[in-house]
């Protein structure tokens, strides 16, 4: 993992200071709510409904168990007792005070952790594929170049004040698992013919009320040049998007408007006048975040183990293996993945005392790392076979080992009208009941793999463009009703879904995704998944099933 | 007369604007050093230097810093105006005329400027200020030294981080050797 030297740490411990400064200030009636609320928001403070919201970055997902020990720390202290992991690989803490921010600024930073730029329009925390330095198949670890621009983005002089927010998402592997066309900037780095490095970049993605899939403008970006690369298409992006109309000022509109070929152009005669040497790190920079990222000290193991195959014996066993462990690239270990979707509770919640507990067994079974996941899941990347009867244990004392992993209950949701001023519905009690319907692990197993993505508003932060059942929360005259929408992907066959039809009431909605279900489960060939039956059928069969008996 | 913080280093002064901004249709007072706007300055700027005045060009949000490229060393003063502290696009414009087309003279920051951006501005190029909060040259002094170090090179030629960390290494490892009598 990477560590903060004493230049991560200073510019922590200032940025600290400089936000401690400008909170007295407002405090003190020195600057205006309008002047104050971008210097909180790029550390990471939200007003909400009930309270400010404290968004803590998790950049590229990874957390040392140290870290995650603080976080449950600064969530009890601080806050109710537990945090919310987003799908942005963020943790949020709901119910922080304004006058405590700069104290659990401070408590954060001892453990090289921040809120910077995780709000504001400016360049975002970046994410990375969660299985990264574990996956037999990616080429390079994402992490190194996820570092590479973290530290670019910070405090940047030119793109602080863009027009709009902007997201990075950087993967390594065939396999994406960051949803990387649906970011602003989505990177996917491979090995050219030549085996250099380098990266596939699409723009100009993203969700919101106009969602997009981003575009490629460049196939083949020397892996070096990345930083220069980037530099360009912002600087075309603060430079030519819109600023008359919020709406219309993510970078997915101004590709759109400009066409896929005519932004490439622009961004391509950008990057041929910067000066070569003024923005792109020096290899020996590179190679000490790269060294930063060296693979662990794993022990030579067989491949298969006794222990867990006896184990499994136990069928609840049998069915964590089979949804939660993925095969790691080296022989005898596994990646894990943890649930954060009990039927019944918050997706993506997690309590001090469960980070408490995981930081526990992280230590002991994977190296003292834990990864977060866009799906609001958390990963333990290294565990040995041998080891994991008794991490299943340790999981299920603490409510942990939830075995749904891309299975109907594996919700992804916003906090919605529960917590947010955006929203306009509830997200959370919908994901609640719709687990609860398909709590019964067998039906669930029946059904196989099936994304359901609820958000409270169009703004989209729980993804519901991109669910293979989308589920979106409007107001209608004071009541909540859920526009349902059928086929969208975040994975490499990527796609948005379609809206099925009229949005569907708050009491009803439950067994209108039992209704789809069922449809699906009538028309599936042998091997499909929700997702494969819906685009052989299309719209149609699913959209008889949920309207048939209405009104 | 308006006041300008005018920043070098890390000294910040207090000065008298000493320039008339001109509107469109405004008579160029006798022997006055001017700031006009971009379109007045493509028509009339030629004429304006003329007498011998020096001349300025106040560039809003929308221009382009590239439609003053062949003109730069003529001007005294570049001025880029905020309409609002949120619009970010006098940045890119502040380090394009310093970075990419040299330009050494006076840059200002006009309009909606609040010394809670002076470290972007000051990492920009711009190195002189009208502010609109009352802010005075310690404010910006202040902003000058709120980070002890920067990621990014800039216009400002601070030494970036990963600079600071090659020397820091190399001198590390020059002290090692020293110790070891190599």
């Amino acid at each position: 993992m990477y560590r903060y030297d004493t230049y991560d740490k200073a510019m922590l411990t200032d940025r600290s200071n400089e936000f401690r400064h400008q909170v007295a200030r407002r405090l003190a009636g020195e600057i205006t709510e309008d002047q104050f609320k971008p210097l909180r928001l790029m550390n990471g403070l939200y007003l909400q409904l009930h309270a400010y919201m404290l968004r803590i970055a998790i950049p590229y997902g990874t957390l040392s168990t140290r870290q995650l020990r603080r976080l449950a720390w600064v969530a009890r202290t601080y806050d109710k007792g537990y945090g919310h992991f987003t799908t942005r690989t963020n943790l949020q803490l709901h119910w922080i005070k304004l006058r405590d921010a700069p104290d659990v600024m401070d408590a954060l930073a001892e453990v090289d952790l921040h809120g910077i730029q995780t709000s504001g329009n400016c360049i975002r925390n970046v994410t990375a594929d969660p299985y990264a330095g574990a996956t037999a198949d990616e080429v390079d670890d994402p992490r190194v170049w996820a570092e590479v621009i973290r530290q670019w983005s910070t405090v940047h002089p030119e793109f602080s004040y863009l027009p709009r927010k902007f997201k990075i998402a950087v993967t390594a592997s065939a396999k994406d698992r960051t949803a990387a066309r649906s970011y602003d900037i989505g990177l996917q780095l491979r090995r050219d013919r030549e085996g250099q490095l380098s990266f596939e970049v699409m723009v100009g993605g993203g969700q919101g009320r106009t969602p997009y899939l981003a575009k490629t403008i460049r196939e083949h970006l020397p892996a070096d040049r990345l930083l220069s690369y980037l530099d360009a298409i912002i600087r075309v992006y603060n430079r030519k998007s819109r600023r008359d109309n919020i709406h219309k000022q993510r970078i997915k509109i101004l590709v759109a408007t400009l066409g896929q070929e005519e932004f490439a152009r622009q961004v391509e005669a950008e990057w041929a006048k910067i000066e070569a040497g003024t923005v792109d790190l020096p290899d020996t920079e590179l190679a000490r975040i790269r060294g930063a990222f060296r693979p662990r000290a794993f022990e030579t193991l067989a491949s298969a183990s006794k222990a867990f195959e006896a184990a499994k014996a136990d069928l609840a066993f049998a069915r964590f293996a089979r949804h939660n462990v993925k095969p790691h690239k080296v022989a005898g270990y596994a990646i894990v993945d943890v649930s954060l979707k009990a039927p019944g509770e918050t997706p993506g919640d997690c309590s001090s005392e469960q980070m408490e507990a995981l930081a526990d067994l992280a230590d002991r079974h994977s190296f003292g790392e834990v990864r977060v996941n866009y799906t609001q899941n958390l990963v333990l990347p290294h565990v040995k076979l041998d080891d994991l009867p008794e991490l299943y244990a340790g999981l299920k004392a603490v409510g942990l080992a939830t075995s749904n992993i891309d299975l109907v209950s594996d919700i992804i949701a916003c906090p919605g009208l529960d917590y947010c001023s955006l929203a306009n519905a509830r997200a959370i009690p919908v994901a609640q009941a719709i687990a609860l319907r398909f709590a019964d692990p067998e039906r669930a197993e029946t059904i196989g793999e099936l994304k359901i993505k609820i958000s409270g508003c169009i703004n989209a932060c729980g993804h519901h463009h991109l669910g293979n059942i989308g589920i979106l929360g409007v107001d209608k005259k004071g009541e909540e009703f859920y526009q349902l929408s059928l086929g969208g992907s975040g994975d490499n066959d990527a796609s948005l879904a379609e809206i099925l039809g009229p949005a569907v009431h708050f009491s009803r909605t439950p067994e209108a995704v039992d209704a789809l279900v069922d449809t699906y489960l009538s028309h599936r060939r042998d091997g499909e998944r929700f997702l494969d039956t819906y685009r052989r059928i299309g719209l149609k069969p699913f959209k008889e099933a949920v309207y048939a008996n209405a009104d | 007369m308006p006041m300008l913080i005018k920043v070098d280093g890390d000294q910040a002064v207090l000065v008298d604007d000493g320039f008339v901004l001109l509107g469109e249709e405004d008579p160029a007072p006798d022997g006055a050093d001017v700031i006009v706007s971009l379109a007045r300055f493509q028509s009339e700027g030629d004429s304006l230097m003329a007498c011998g005045r020096r001349v300025g060009v106040r560039l809003q949000p929308s221009e382009e810093a590239e439609a003053l490229a062949y003109d730069l060393p003529r001007l005294a003063v570049v001025e880029l105006r905020f309409d609002k502290f949120r619009d970010g696009r006098p940045y890119s414009n502040a380090v394009l005329l310093r970075q990419r087309y040299g330009y050494a003279g006076e840059l200002r920051a006009v309009g909606d400027v609040l010394r809670e951006q002076a470290q972007f501005m000051l990492r920009c190029g711009f190195d002189a200020f009208a502010p609109s909060d009352g802010s005075g040259p310690q404010d910006w002094i202040t902003a000058t030294r709120r980070y002890r170090h920067v990621y990014q090179a800039g216009a400002d030629h601070r030494t970036p981080i990963y600079v600071e960390r090659a020397a820091a290494k190399a001198d590390g490892v020059a002290k090692e050797e020293l110790e070891h009598g190599l």
